[in-house]
């Protein structure tokens, strides 16, 4: 190829994803769009094995075999959700074994919400509610995605966190119809998580400089998810009688927009670097689990397993 | 042993047509078989799965070949428009 066609197809390539074009895996891409497609998927996949782990620590804890058996499948889950998106970023030419080398050792991230400690069973639940609420609003804006393969995915991944919500709501709910001490609980986890939760769609960056809205990898701002999560959640959070710790946060009839405290952006710079309070904890499990794994994947390759 | 990409299609419910789903990554078959039903029917979700490696999907995507340039709507139900000529037709009829 000439380095002018090279540019006109590059040119033509952005401009159908730019206007609802999609792409197949089998598709010619400019390398540019490859490598942001890959990073976009990488890190997800990454934040879904690694968000599996916050919530692992409650199995043995969950106060009923039915809670027990519902967030066993739900981390089963997420745990099958990275796999799925494991799977889309080898497409796009990355080997798997490359991903985790480079997630272990801290060269790719995983969402900030997956750095931070667990300390009750409300934690479990506010996981579950919220910040799969937040998750799935990111998602939701990745259906009409001009990758066509991350967009299908997505669709199975969007189905199955309905079921996490719906789960997550449902412990939050009978805490809060238990004893004082439950909903203390159930308080006490709002207020750790509010912070991260407000952090999680990312700084304000406005639509017109998101290269990722430009060539249609997702269809929505960072503000607009959080406006959307809190135009969603916060009635939904007051109603139980549960208190938002933010003495700032407001709904603005006149402009139509939720005013809260500026997130602390240098806090989610530094946790999703690896400086968050359970960053290196929970990497170093999944080191040790991918180590101790090491002769199930020699095992099914048919290889020698000692 | 090799890993290979099998594209995995999904039965809803018996009788309906199979839909890509997806894939999964395995050694073999018998694990490829295994990883197919965790991954799209733990929930009870399909009827039915069909495993194919993707080596052997073969792919036709040539816009000059799917979509011609040429005129194709002689074969379409859109090619034939009859509300003028059937009006004539049974005003014709009703007249005599």
């Amino acid at each position: 190829m000439t380095v002018s066609s090279l540019e006109s197809r590059t040119r033509e390539f952005f401009e159908r994803v730019s206007n609802g074009g999609k792409v197949e895996m089998t598709d010619w891409m400019p390398d540019d769009y490859r490598r942001e497609v890959l990073k976009f998927i990488e890190m997800h996949a990454n934040s879904e094995i690694m968000g599996a782990l916050p919530e692992r620590e409650w199995i043995n804890r969950a106060p009923t075999i039915h809670r027990k058996l519902a967030l066993t499948a739900k981390i089963q889950d997420e745990v099958g959700h990275s796999q799925l998106l494991y799977r889309l970023a080898e497409d796009l030419g990355k080997s798997r074994e490359q991903m985790f080398t480079d997630l272990l050792d801290g060269r790719t991230k995983f969402h900030n919400v997956f750095h931070y400690p667990t300390y009750t069973w409300a934690d479990a639940g506010i996981i579950a509610w919220l910040v799969d609420a937040a998750a799935i609003l990111s998602q939701k804006a990745l259906l009409d995605c001009s990758y066509a393969p991350y967009a299908r995915t997505m669709a199975k991944i969007c189905w199955e966190e309905s079921f996490h919500i719906k789960h997550g709501y449902d412990i939050v709910v009978t805490m809060m119809n238990g004893t004082d001490r439950q909903r203390e609980m159930v308080q006490d986890a709002l207020n750790r998580w509010w912070g991260p939760l407000m952090q999680f769609h990312g700084p304000r960056t406005p639509r017109e400089t998101d290269k990722d809205i430009a060539w249609g990898i997702k269809a929505r701002a960072n503000e607009e998810l959080r406006q959307e999560f809190l135009s969603l959640y916060v009635p939904r959070i007051r109603e139980l009688g549960l208190t938002i710790p933010d003495p700032n946060l407001r709904y603005d009839e006149e402009r139509g927009v939720w005013e809260y405290t500026e997130p602390d952006w240098n806090e989610l710079r530094s946790v999703v670097t690896g400086h968050g309070p359970r960053s290196q904890e929970r990497l170093g499990f999944r080191r040790m689990s991918y180590e101790q794994e090491a002769w199930v994947r020699r095992a099914v390759m048919g290889r020698p397993v000692v | 042993m090799e890993k290979k990409v099998y594209e995995v299609f999904r039965q809803e419910r018996d009788g309906k047509p199979f839909v890509h789903s997806g894939n999964v990554e395995a050694p073999d078959d018998a694990l490829a078989l295994q990883y197919a039903r965790e991954m799209f029917g733990r929930r009870g979700e399909s009827f039915r799965l069909w495993v194919v490696l993707r080596d052997a999907v073969l792919e036709l995507s040539d816009r000059d070949l799917l979509s011609p340039a040429l005129d194709r709507s002689f074969r379409t139900v859109q090619g034939y428009r009859l509300r003028d000529k059937l009006a004539a037709a049974q005003g014709r009829e009703a007249g005599t």
